[in-house]
C-alpha cells in the first residue's frame, strides 16, 4: 500500500486528497465533489493540464490573441504544443472558440479561440 | 446634464456583473464609464483557466468569463462610455467624467456603483535597497505586456511575493521560454492559492521560497542580479545566509490595494484593514445611494466571489432607485474576533436584509482544524469546521435571515475557535 497526499487543482477550493495505492485500487479521501476524484486518479495515472497561452494576431487592436487547449492534454506534452502554437500567426476578426489548430498533436485536442478579437 | 439612475464606475468583473443586475431588476437608465478601450478589466489580461466554477460551474479562462458579462451587457443593451476618465463624484451623486470626444461632462445619478477594482502593490520595490535599473516589474503590468502587448519581459527571472498573480506568471514565463530562477515569500505560508502552487511552480519545479526576501538589487542599467536572504522571526533578513541570482527580470507580487481615490474625495468612509469602503450587507457605503462592490471593496481572491457580491450591489442600487430601501437605525455591527482580519460587510441594517447575508472574511494566519464561529453575545448564531484556513483564501459563511428577524442584537462577533 502506498500512501500519497496532493493538492486537488480541480478548482480554486485547492482540497488536500489522500491518494491510498493498493496492487489493484487507487482509494481517494479529503475530495469534496467528483472533480476531486477524477482529478487525483488522473494525477496518478496520467497527468493532464489544460494550456492557456496566445498567439500572434494581426489586424487587431491587440497583438495577441488568448487560446487554449478545448481539453486537458497530457503534461509532457506542454511544450511541443507551446511550441506548434508560437510558429503560427493568424488574422482578425475571431470569434471565441473558433479552432485555431485542429487535433493538435495528433492528440483528440484543438485549441481554441478563449475570446473574441474584432478587426481594426 | 446629463441624467441616469444608475452610474457604474469601471468596466470590469464587478461593474458588469452589478449593471446586469440592476437592469433585470428594473432599470433600464444605466451608464457603464470605462477608462479602457474596451470592458472587462483585469480579466483580458487573466488568460489562464479557472474561473466560473461557482459561477457557471465549468472552468473558464479570465478572457471567456469576461466575454460572457460582456455578451449580456450587449444584449440587454447597457450603454457604456469607453475611454472616459471618472474625474470626481461629489455627494449630490453627480459624476464628472472627461474623454477625448464628449470633453468634460457632468452626469447626474440617483445611484452610483462604485467599481473602480484595485491597483497593485509597488511598496516592496521602494524599500529594496540597491540601484534602479530597468527590468523590474509588478506581476500585473508584466502580465499585460506579455498576454496583451506581446512582449517577453526577460529571460532570467526572480519572482518577489507568493501572490497568484506573481505565481500564475511565473508559468507563463516558463511556457514563453524564459527561465524562473525561484519565488521567495517572506511569510512561512504563500499567500497564493494552493492550486497555484501545484500548477504553476511544482509543475515546473519553480522553487518557493518560504521565509525568503529581497534585500538588495544589483545592476546599473538592466538588472543584473538579486541577493536573497533567510529572514528570521521577526522577518529581519540574516546576513550569513545571503545568495545572489544573477537574473535580468524582477516581478514583485506583493499585493493589491483598493482603488479608491474617489470615493475618499467624497469622504466616503474607509476601512482601513481592507482599504475600501465600510458597507452594509446590501453593499451600500456611508453615503446613501453610493453603493460598492468587488475588489475596490475588499481584494478578493476568486472572480466567482465578486460577481456574487457585485449582484447583490446592483440589485441593492435598484432597490434604492426605485425607493425600496429603508435604511432605518436598526443596525448590527460586526466585529471581526479572534484569529479574524477583517469581516465584509462591517454591519447589517437589519431592514434591508434580504433572505441571507454573505459573510466574506480573511484570517491573521494559517490554522488548522478550527471553527469559525458568528458569536452573538454569548450565543453561537452559525459554526462551520474548517480543516485548513489560510490569510490569502478567503473564507465566505452564509447566514439566514432568521437568526435576526424580531430580534434585538446589537452586534454579532466572528471568531477563529482552534480545538475540534
Amino acid at each position: 500500500m502506498k500512501e500519497e497526499n496532493i493538492i486537488c487543482i480541480a478548482c480554486p477550493l485547492g482540497c488536500n486528497l489522500q491518494i491510498i495505492r493498493n496492487r489493484s485500487s487507487i482509494i481517494i479521501k479529503g475530495n469534496r465533489c467528483k472533480k476531486g476524484e477524477d482529478y487525483a486518479i488522473r494525477e496518478v495515472t496520467n497527468p493532464t493540464r489544460i494550456l492557456t497561452t496566445t498567439v500572434k494576431i494581426n489586424n487587431s487592436f491587440l497583438n495577441r490573441l488568448p487560446v487554449r487547449t478545448n481539453k486537458p492534454i497530457p503534461k509532457d506534452k506542454i511544450f511541443k504544443c507551446m511550441e506548434l502554437i508560437n510558429s503560427i500567426e493568424i488574422d482578425a476578426p475571431v470569434k471565441i472558440g473558433d479552432v485555431i489548430l485542429k487535433k493538435t498533436l495528433g492528440l483528440n485536442v484543438d485549441v481554441v479561440a478563449s475570446r473574441s478579437m474584432k478587426k481594426v | 446634464m446629463l441624467e441616469y439612475d444608475i452610474v457604474v464606475i469601471g468596466g470590469g468583473q464587478a461593474g458588469l456583473a452589478a449593471a446586469i443586475e440592476a437592469k433585470k431588476n428594473g432599470i433600464d437608465s444605466i451608464i457603464i464609464i470605462e477608462r479602457d478601450k474596451e470592458l472587462g478589466g483585469i480579466l483580458q489580461q487573466c488568460i489562464h483557466n479557472g474561473f466560473g466554477v461557482h459561477e457557471f460551474g465549468e472552468e473558464l479562462t479570465g478572457t471567456e468569463y469576461a466575454e460572457r458579462f460582456i455578451d449580456q451587457v450587449n444584449t440587454y443593451d447597457i450603454e457604456c462610455k469607453l475611454v472616459t476618465m471618472v474625474l470626481r463624484i461629489t455627494n449630490k451623486k453627480i459624476v464628472e467624467v472627461v474623454n477625448s470626444e464628449d470633453g468634460y461632462m457632468c452626469i447626474k445619478a440617483k445611484s452610483i456603483i462604485l467599481a473602480m477594482g484595485c491597483r497593485e502593490r509597488t511598496r516592496g520595490a521602494i524599500i529594496i535597497p540597491g540601484t534602479r535599473p530597468s527590468g523590474i516589474f509588478t506581476a500585473g503590468a508584466a502580465q499585460r505586456i506579455i498576454n496583451m502587448e506581446g512582449y517577453l519581459i526577460g529571460k532570467k527571472v526572480f519572482i518577489l511575493g507568493s501572490g497568484d498573480i506573481g505565481l500564475i506568471m511565473a508559468r507563463r514565463l516558463t511556457l514563453e521560454g524564459a527561465k524562473v530562477l525561484g519565488v521567495a515569500e517572506i511569510l512561512e505560508y504563500s499567500s497564493g492559492l494552493s492550486r497555484n502552487i501545484v500548477q504553476c511552480l511544482d509543475d515546473f519545479n519553480i522553487p518557493l521560497l518560504l521565509g525568503h526576501t529581497v534585500t538588495s538589487i544589483l545592476g546599473k542599467d538592466r538588472i543584473e542580479g538579486v541577493v536573497v536572504a533567510k529572514v528570521d522571526k521577526n522577518r529581519k533578513p540574516i546576513k550569513e545566509s545571503e545568495k545572489i541570482y544573477e537574473c535580468d527580470t524582477l516581478l514583485l507580487s506583493v499585493g493589491l490595494i483598493p482603488e479608491n481615490e474617489l470615493s475618499k474625495d467624497v469622504k466616503i468612509r474607509i476601512d482601513s484593514n481592507t482599504g475600501g469602503p465600510i458597507v452594509n450587507q446590501i453593499m451600500e457605503t456611508s453615503i446613501n445611494g453610493i453603493f460598492a462592490c468587488g475588489n475596490v471593496v475588499h481584494v478578493h481572491d476568486l472572480a466567482d466571489y465578486v460577481s456574487e457580491e457585485s449582484k447583490r450591489a446592483g440589485r441593492n442600487a435598484a432597490k434604492y432607485v426605485k425607493g425600496e430601501i429603508k435604511n432605518s437605525k436598526n443596525v448590527i455591527g460586526i466585529i471581526s474576533g479572534k484569529g479574524i482580519r477583517y469581516v465584509v460587510p462591517h454591519y447589517i441594517g437589519v431592514d434591508d436584509i434580504e433572505e441571507y447575508i454573505d459573510l466574506f472574511m480573511r484570517v491573521d494566519r494559517v490554522y488548522e482544524n478550527i471553527r469559525l464561529s458568528v458569536i452573538s453575545e454569548a450565543e453561537i448564531l452559525k459554526e462551520v469546521f474548517r480543516k485548513r484556513v489560510c490569510p490569502g483564501e478567503m473564507q465566505k459563511i452564509k447566514l439566514p435571515l432568521f437568526h435576526f428577524k424580531d430580534r434585538k442584537i446589537s452586534s454579532i462577533k466572528i471568531e477563529v475557535r482552534e480545538g475540534g
